[in-house]
This record gives structure tokens, C-alpha cells and sequence, in this order.
């Protein structure tokens, strides 16, 4: 005899509003080739892409950090809207070639049955817009989410003005709305030199390209034709502090350092500026391969945690394929688009292929093009850029912004200063003393101190944390496990990501726990069963 | 070699779980005075005891007026912060809800404990997110909340003060029985000997209950959480309602749970994945309903967690008689907030054999002897069988 337990998910499971044989998530370079491949072949094709972002999500620094330089008019989302487009000359093509393009839609999370969850008739993605959030269902999946930036803490970097080159490259050229007109780059590699061209190409003066080693890490005749444009270098500098009355960035302070990033006394420079853009590097957006359970692996030399694919960019979950920069980035691909658009293409034509369309002749025999990776990743370079600003700015520096936790406080494993709490027990407690019970763990460390608990989702601090946790440990970056990424990978209004209609089942069986109705009887009474009621509120779609 | 026996030394009481039971076991046992190694296969606290909706209100329970004596008191005892805040309010959108929030009050009525009936206006003034679909409330002048990450890292730091020992990545794999007694419990990284073996293994305690002889009927189910972005803290932050658990942090994040769970098999020993469904939108439609005016705050993260019930979803904490020295400890879903307590009744069933504090014969394993084996089955409470089709598309 088989029961039913009604206030169980059996027989509630959603149904995704759409199913689609290949989603595409990423409209850059490697998601317009993949979904265009994959339509020509005859399947049936939903990109996605989550420009234009509203001017509130920018404001959180998600997905990518917009260091509250955005000009007002990101509000007109539809002057965005023709922004977006006009800048991405492959959307028009995909649209020609059949291919279903979503822009201003988040993916903000990815469901698939495994150990602990059996519920789900297909593989689905959460989506969103302003408005609402739907499910798409899937029967395969290519990632082409790109890379997002990586930014390091220094005294004043919680003003206004603290970007990362993702996100001035996309104000700067997509939405044409960077509200800054004098900016420092932080950074002197190929990511360092083309954020200062594109700042000077769109009118942003270039007040300085700051770099910590003792020359500059990118092509010299880059570097010499941005000099002749104005551009002052500062090698062998990092940055003091940034300075402004108003919570905005109005200077920043500069400081000479000798070879092992300790400031050497006097060299102080102040350079007036609005903003301050990281452009050391960018890390491989693995949000969605994390939560599809794809295998992740760190190679440093890739720009952290990657996943693992074949030849033709399938992960380990053979449905989900990850191409371009969210499969692997360093500053070598700036100057090599065309393996970006190679992976694409590969990985929409094996998509396609697993979904049973004919291999194309032409394609056939086309191998990527191998991508050259240095040898030496940028972990090491992060590194000797936080050696100096710690020997600059010292412990008292936030590494977590939303949730004020400094550097001291991480790798002493302080609880968080608003519980105001001391006590010689705590006092004695730092992270030496938690290594004695396990390696470490960032996971752990953010439940105790809180950094990478806010609302930015750990996007301005996670690479910082881990840097200071491997150093703090004794270890390296790549024996930390991977910090989890949770749903939702945007943070969404409680009144967007609600479901505007549910199952009957659903809303008449809801309980808070099990409904077990002996589970909260009183132990002394028999008989007096708790049984939670079921019956349901009407839904109040506002407070008005 | 020298390491290997350094690491395998065993102690009077060896606890196999280190979630929030056995963790509390050991602090007790260790305060008394006792040698106490606690076993975790992960991290302490890493499964459903550092991932609930910390709630503290549990008068019902045979543990309820301890825990109640208990929490108020438990920074201080252990020395860490738990972020224990007292007191809870009920929040009713509708009559049935209010008759259940209602019932809370009076079964703590029912135990000496103070209550306030709340209307529309007193509601919004305590809570000023609630909105004018609320019809009414409940003040509990008792109960609470706490932050279980913080817990759980509290109890362990605590215990390690007083001498006691925690030994993480470690699984257990087996106990050895030596004349009609558990020796020592076998891990993954060699054997621990014990003179008294204390099983709080979450889902797992029912593998171990076997592995001597004993039926202890456990179904796991997956249940899943959502927390906001931080708002202005509220008076009291322990308020809930509308078929959701929870509370607001002393950060000012709005955290809750509730709704359909799925019953699921946990292989043995494993350390399951925590992944979310969609009913993360659901969960994210019934926040906004039973607090309208923060329904344009951002849901920043959501997870999930597993946990076990018996049949009556009643606890099960008792000393064995045969092998007699071996406890018992599974709380069945409802495990953070009766921590403190049942920690106790776990040191005292070690230390005297019995529970001084509380009358525990409700929750002996003997109610469940003619449980038949395939009684999930029955109840409806099996995992659903795997959907090859989905399977194929989702995790191949």
C-alpha cells in the first residue's frame, strides 16, 4: 500500500512557463556565435541576456561593479534598450538567423534534479526581469556568462567611484552613461591599457595607470601611444588612500613602493579624480555551472575556478556546455576575440549535434582555436597588489563593504561589530586557533565574520577574502574549496520573484513544517493535536 | 605512525554528530567534568543545524520549560555570542492562522508562560512591515530565537574550552561491540575507543541504531530557506505568521522558511549537496504576503538543508539497555531550539542513566516496534522514485 503525503512538493512540482531545446546564457561574442550556430542547425534557440540592467541592480554593484558612476538616463530603459543593441551589431544577426533573443532578462538561478532533489520534470533556469521572474525549461544549456571583475580594498574605497573594468567598459561603451569624468586605472596589463583607451575614446580623461610592479605589464606600444594621449604611468605605485568631502571619490593618494610592495617614505602623490577603476583581472562567471553541478576546477593561470570541459566545451553535466570567458579568462584573450567566437560556435554546433541536428560540413572539422594561456595566473599578481595595500593601508581596511568587516576582523574570525560583544574566550579565538579543527574554509569563516554575507553578493570581496584567508592559513588559493554560490545569483525584490499565480495544491497544503499533527501536541495531553491549518490568506499584491 | 595514534585517541564519551545535539551533549559532558570527543564527517554544524530558522519556542516539548530556563542564560554560559533574542510575535492573516497562533500562546499559557492577544493597529506598531491584510496577533511574553551558525560554532568553542576534544572530517563508520557493549566507534580515519558512545547523526541515526540491533524508523526530507537583504531592525525580530518560520537577524536580514518538503534517501554517510528549487519563489510570495510593506526588499541568498522525522515526528533520546551504553539522540526536525536542553538530557542519560529534568518516556524507541519496515511507503513518506527522463536532463 502506497500513501500520499499531501503537504509534501509530490505533485507541485512548476511547470516552466516555456521549454526550449537550447538556452544560450550571454549574448557577448561567444553566446550570439553558439546560439547562431545552433539555430542554422535547425534548433530551436532562447539567448538571453540580462543588459540592459536596471538602474537599481547597477547600483548594487551586481552583476558587475558600477561603483555608483551611472548617469541617470540608465533609466530610460528603452533608450538602454536601443544602446544595447546598437553596440552589439550580433544581436541583429542572431535575430535573422531565428534565434529567440531575451535581453534584459537575469538568470537567476539553474534547477536540476541530483541527490536531494527528484521533483523536477525538466532541468529549468529561474528568470527575471524588472517585473517578474518565470522558469524556462531546457533540454540543453550552453554558458556563456563571461567574467566579472575582481576589486581589492584600500582606505575610502567604500566612496562613490570604485569600479571594476567590467563595469566602466559597459558604461563607457554599451550604455554610454559613466558618470565620471576623471579616471585612475588600476592595473597596468592589456585589461589596465584597454580600459584607459576606451575611458579616452569616450571622452573620460585618464588621470593616471597605476601599477604596482616596476614596469608596465602590457604592450609597451599600447602603453607608449596611451603616453603620447596624455596618460601619466605610475609603476612601481599603489594606492594610499582615496580622498572626498561627501562620500564621493574626489582624489586619490598614491604611493611609491619598493620591490616587495612596501611604501617607501615621502613618495606620497595626490591625484585628483572621480573615480578609481580596478583592472587587474577578471574571474570567470561559473555561477550557473556551480548550481547545474557542473565539475569546477582551479587553474589559476584561467583566472580562478573553472569548469572542466571537453574538446567541445561540454562540462561534466553532459547537457551544459560553458564557452568563452566563463570557461577560462586571462588578459591574452582581450587581443584574441576570435577564440571566444571559436568556443561559441563549437559549443553551439555540439549542442545541437547532442539534440540530433546533422553536422554541418563546414564545421566539422573546425577545431578552436587553442587559446594561450600564460603560464602564470593572475593570483600571483592579485597578491603582491594586496601585499601593498595592506603595507599601505594597514588591517583597519574593509574587505566586505556591505557588511563593514575589516581585514583584521576576517583572519581574526571577529564576530561581527554590531553583536558588540567581548569576551576573553572570543578574545582568544582568531583563525589560527580554527585551523587546529580543519583547513580552511570560506564558507565557514563567512557565517562567523560575515564577509561575503551582503547584498552584493560577495562580488566585491570573495576574490580579496580568499586571497587573505590563503595568506592568513599559510596556504594557497586553489586548497581553498570553492565558496558556494547561492540562488538567487541576483538579488531580486521579494515582489519580482514571487510566482504571480501557484497551484492550487501548492497554496491549499502550504504548512510551515511537516504537518505532522502530533509533532507540536503538547507532551502532556493526549489528544491535543496540533494540526496546522491550511487554508490560506488572500494574496495582497502591494501595501497600498 | 606517531600522528596516526595521536589523532585516534578515543574518550570516556565519543559523540558521533557534531550538529547542534551532539555538540551540546558534549559541552554538558565536558562542563561536568567528563573526557568528550565529538566526530563530524564535515565541518560542525554544517548540515541542518547551522541552517534552520533558529527559532527557540518549543513549551510544548518535554524539554520546553528547560529550554525556556536555558537560552536566557547561554551566552553567558558558553562564553560566545548566540545571538539569542527573546520573545515572538504571531502574525495572522486570517482566522484559521489566528487560531493557530493562538494555540502557541495558549499551550504556553497552559505552562505559566504570558501572552497578548495583538489587533490590526498594535500589530503595525510592533511590526511596522506587516500590512492591513493582517487581521491580528499573538505578543509571547516567552520563546525566542537564535542565530544557529553562531550556535553551533558557541557549543564547540565551549566544549574545546572545558578540555573536550572535536575531531572534524571524520567519518564514522562503524562501532565494535565487545561483550554486549560498543568499545569504540571506527571513522574513516581509524578507530576511536569509548567507554560511552552517544549517536547524533542527524539522518544518519538510524543507521547506527541498526548496526546494533535497533529500529529506528527515519524518513529525511530536503526543506529550504530564503534571507533578504537587511532592513531597519524591528523591536522584536522573532516574528512570523502566514505558514513561514523564522526571523529577523540581529543584522537586520529577513530569514524564513516554510512550505512543501520533499522526502528524500540520503545515502549512508554521504554529505548530500544543499541545492534549492524553484519553491524559492513561493517562499519569496509568502514573505511578501505576510509583510507587504517589505515586498520590494531583495532576496539575497536562499539553501537548503535536510532533516529527519520518525513517524510521529517525535524525538527519540534514550539510552540503550542492550548495548547499555550507547545514547540515542535524533530531534526529528525540530532540533536548534531545544538544544541547550536536550544537551542536558544526553549528559544526564551518560552520566546517571536517566533524565532528571524531564520525563522522556514519550520518546523512547519502544513506540516504534511494530512500525512495519516499509512504513514510509505507507505513509506516503518515500522518496519519489527517480525520474529517469529528469535525471538525464538535469545531472546526467
Amino acid at each position: 500500500m502506497r500513501g500520499t503525503d499531501p503537504r509534501s512538493i509530490a505533485g507541485k512540482a512548476p511547470t516552466p512557463e516555456r521549454h526550449v531545446a537550447l538556452v544560450v546564457v550571454g549574448a557577448g561574442v561567444t553566446g550570439i556565435a553558439a546560439a547562431i550556430e545552433a539555430a542554422r542547425a535547425g534548433i530551436e534557440v532562447m539567448l538571453i541576456d540580462e543588459h540592459p540592467i536596471d538602474n537599481d541592480m547597477m547600483a548594487m554593484d551586481a552583476p558587475l561593479c558600477f561603483g555608483q558612476r551611472i548617469d541617470p538616463s540608465v533609466r530610460n530603459r528603452a533608450l538602454m534598450l536601443e544602446r544595447v543593441v546598437e553596440t552589439n551589431p550580433g544581436l541583429a544577426s542572431a535575430y535573422e538567423a531565428g534565434v529567440d533573443v531575451q535581453l534584459g532578462t537575469y538568470v537567476w538561478g539553474a534547477f536540476v534534479n541530483g541527490p536531494t532533489v527528484q521533483e523536477l520534470p525538466a532541468p529549468m533556469l529561474g528568470l527575471a526581469d524588472d517585473r517578474r521572474s518565470w522558469l524556462v525549461g531546457y533540454d540543453r544549456l550552453i554558458v556563456a556568462a563571461g567574467a566579472r571583475d575582481v576589486l581589492l580594498g584600500f582606505p575610502g574605497w567604500e566612496r562613490a567611484g570604485t569600479l571594476g573594468a567590467g563595469g566602466a567598459a559597459a558604461l563607457l561603451v554599451r550604455y554610454r552613461a559613466l558618470a565620471a569624468r576623471r579616471l585612475v586605472v588600476l592595473g597596468s596589463g592589456a585589461l589596465g591599457l584597454q580600459t584607459a583607451a576606451l575611458a579616452l575614446e569616450h571622452g573620460v580623461e585618464v588621470a593616471g595607470v597605476v601599477e604596482v610592479g616596476a614596469r608596465v605589464r602590457g604592450h609597451a606600444a599600447t602603453a607608449t601611444a596611451l603616453a603620447e594621449r596624455g596618460v601619466s604611468f605610475y609603476t612601481a605605485h599603489t594606492i594610499h588612500e582615496a580622498r572626498g568631502r561627501t562620500g564621493e571619490i574626489e582624489s586619490v593618494v598614491l604611493v611609491a613602493v619598493d620591490g616587495t610592495g612596501k611604501p617607501i617614505r615621502g613618495g606620497l602623490k595626490e591625484i585628483a579624480c572621480d573615480a578609481v577603476c580596478w583592472a587587474i583581472g577578471l574571474v570567470p562567471s561559473v555561477e550557473l555551472l556551480h548550481l547545474v553541478g557542473a565539475r569546477l576546477r582551479f587553474v589559476s593561470s584561467l583566472g580562478g575556478w573553472v569548469p572542466e570541459v571537453d574538446a567541445r566545451m561540454r562540462t561534466s553535466v553532459p547537457t551544459v556546455f560553458a564557452a568563452g570567458d566563463c570557461a577560462g579568462f586571462h588578459d591574452g584573450r582581450l587581443a584574441t576575440p576570435d577564440v571566444a567566437h571559436a568556443q561559441g560556435r563549437w559549443a553551439g554546433l555540439a549542442a545541437a549535434e547532442s539534440l540530433g541536428a546533422r553536422a554541418r560540413s563546414e564545421t566539422q572539422h573546425e577545431v578552436p582555436v587553442a587559446s594561450p594561456a600564460p603560464d602564470t595566473g593572475p593570483h600571483a599578481y592579485w597578491q603582491a597588489w594586496l601585499d601593498s595595500l595592506i603595507a599601505a593601508g594597514g588591517w583597519e581596511v574593509n574587505v566586505c563593504q556591505c557588511e563593514e568587516v575589516t581585514r583584521r576582523e576576517l583572519v581574526e574570525t571577529k564576530p561581527p561589530r554590531y553583536l558588540k560583544w567581548d569576551s576573553p574566550q572570543m578574545n582568544a579565538r582568531r583563525l589560527a586557533t580554527l585551523l587546529r579543527d580543519g583547513p580552511v574554509n570560506q564558507d565557514q569563516i563567512k557565517r562567523l565574520t560575515r564577509a561575503g554575507m551582503g547584498p552584493c553578493q560577495s562580488r566585491r570581496c570573495r576574490e580579496q577574502v580568499g586571497l587573505l584567508l590563503a595568506q592568513a592559513a599559510g596556504t594557497t588559493l586553489d586548497r581553498i574549496p570553492l565558496p558556494t554560490f547561492r540562488p538567487p545569483i541576483r538579488p531580486l525584490p521579494l515582489n519580482v520573484l514571487w510566482p504571480a499565480d501557484e497551484p492550487a495544491a501548492m497554496r491549499d497544503t502550504w504548512v510551515s513544517w511537516f504537518g505532522i499533527p502530533t509533532q507540536f501536541s503538547p507532551h502532556w495531553t493526549a489528544g491535543m493535536a496540533m494540526d496546522e491549518p491550511t487554508a490560506h490568506a488572500r494574496l495582497i499584491l502591494s501595501d497600498e | 605512525m606517531m600522528s596516526a595514534m595521536a589523532t585516534t585517541r578515543g574518550a570516556a564519551v565519543v559523540i558521533v554528530g557534531g550538529g547542534v545535539t551532539g555538540l551540546s551533549a558534549g559541552w554538558w559532558l565536558a562542563r561536568a567534568g567528563v573526557e568528550v570527543l565529538v566526530l563530524d564527517k564535515g565541518i560542525v554544524g554544517w548540515e541542518a543545524s547551522g541552517r534552520n530558522g533558529g527559532g527557540a519556542t518549543h513549551v510544548y516539548s518535554p524539554f520546553g520549560l528547560e529550554e525556556q530556563r536555558l537560552w536566557p542564560q547561554m551566552d553567558e554560559l558558553l562564553g560566545y555570542p548566540t545571538e539569542y533574542q527573546p520573545f515572538r510575535i504571531g502574525v495572522a492573516l486570517s482566522e484559521t492562522q489566528l487560531a493557530l497562533a493562538r494555540r502557541w500562546a495558549e499551550i504556553g499559557e497552559s505552562r505559566g508562560f504570558r501572552w497578548e492577544s495583538l489587533d490590526r493597529r498594535q500589530l503595525k506598531e510592533l511590526v511596522p512591515i506587516v500590512g492591513d491584510n493582517a487581521i491580528g496577533g499573538t505578543y509571547l511574553h516567552f520563546g525566542g530565537h537564535a542565530n544557529p551558525q553562531r550556535t553551533v560554532q558557541a557549543y564547540a568553542w565551549a566544549l574545546q574550552d572545558l578540555g573536550g576534544r572535536i575531531v572534524q572530517h571524520t567519518t564514522a563508520t562503524g562501532l565494535t561491540q565487545r561483550g554486549g557493549r560498543v568499545t569504540a566507534v571506527e571513522t574513516t580515519r581509524g578507530t576511536f575507543g569509548a567507554d560511552v558512545v552517544v549517536i547524533a547523526a542527524g539522518p544518519q541515526t538510524g543507521a547506527f541504531a541498526e548496526m546494533l540491533g535497533a529500529w529506528l524508523p527515519l524518513a529525511p526530507a530536503r526543506v529550504e530557506m530564503i534571507a533578504t537583504e537587511p532592513i531597519p531592525l524591528m523591536r522584536v525580530g522573532g516574528v512570523a505568521g502566514n505558514g513561514l518560520y523564522g526571523r529577523q537577524t540581529l543584522r537586520g536580514n529577513l530569514v524564513y522558511g516554510g512550505g512543501p518538503h520533499e522526502w528524500i534517501n540520503v545515502p549512508d554517510m554521504a554529505t548530500p549537496e544543499h541545492a534549492n528549487t524553484p519553491l524559492v519563489r513561493n517562499l519569496a510570495r509568502r514573505l511578501a504576503e505576510l509583510f507587504p510593506g517589505a515586498a520590494h526588499v531583495r532576496v539575497i541568498r536562499a539553501w537548503s538543508g535536510l532533516v529527519e522525522n520518525t513517524p510521529d515526528g517525535l524525538p527519540v533520546v534514550e539510552r540503550l539497555t542492550r548495548p547499555d551504553n550507547v545514547v540515542i539522540a535524533t530531534m526529528s526536525s525540530v532540533g536548534f531550539g531545544l538544544s541547550p536542553a536536550v544537551g542536558r538530557a544526553v549528559c544526564e542519560l551518560v552520566q546517571h542513566g536517566r533524565c532528571q529534568f524531564a520525563d522522556l518516556g514519550a520518546l523512547a524507541l519502544a513506540r516504534f516496534a511494530d512500525t512495519p519496515r516499509d512504513w514510509r511507503e505507507r505513509a506516503g513518506w518515500a522518496a519519489a522514485p527517480t525520474a529517469v527522463g529528469a535525471a538525464v536532463g538535469g545531472d546526467g
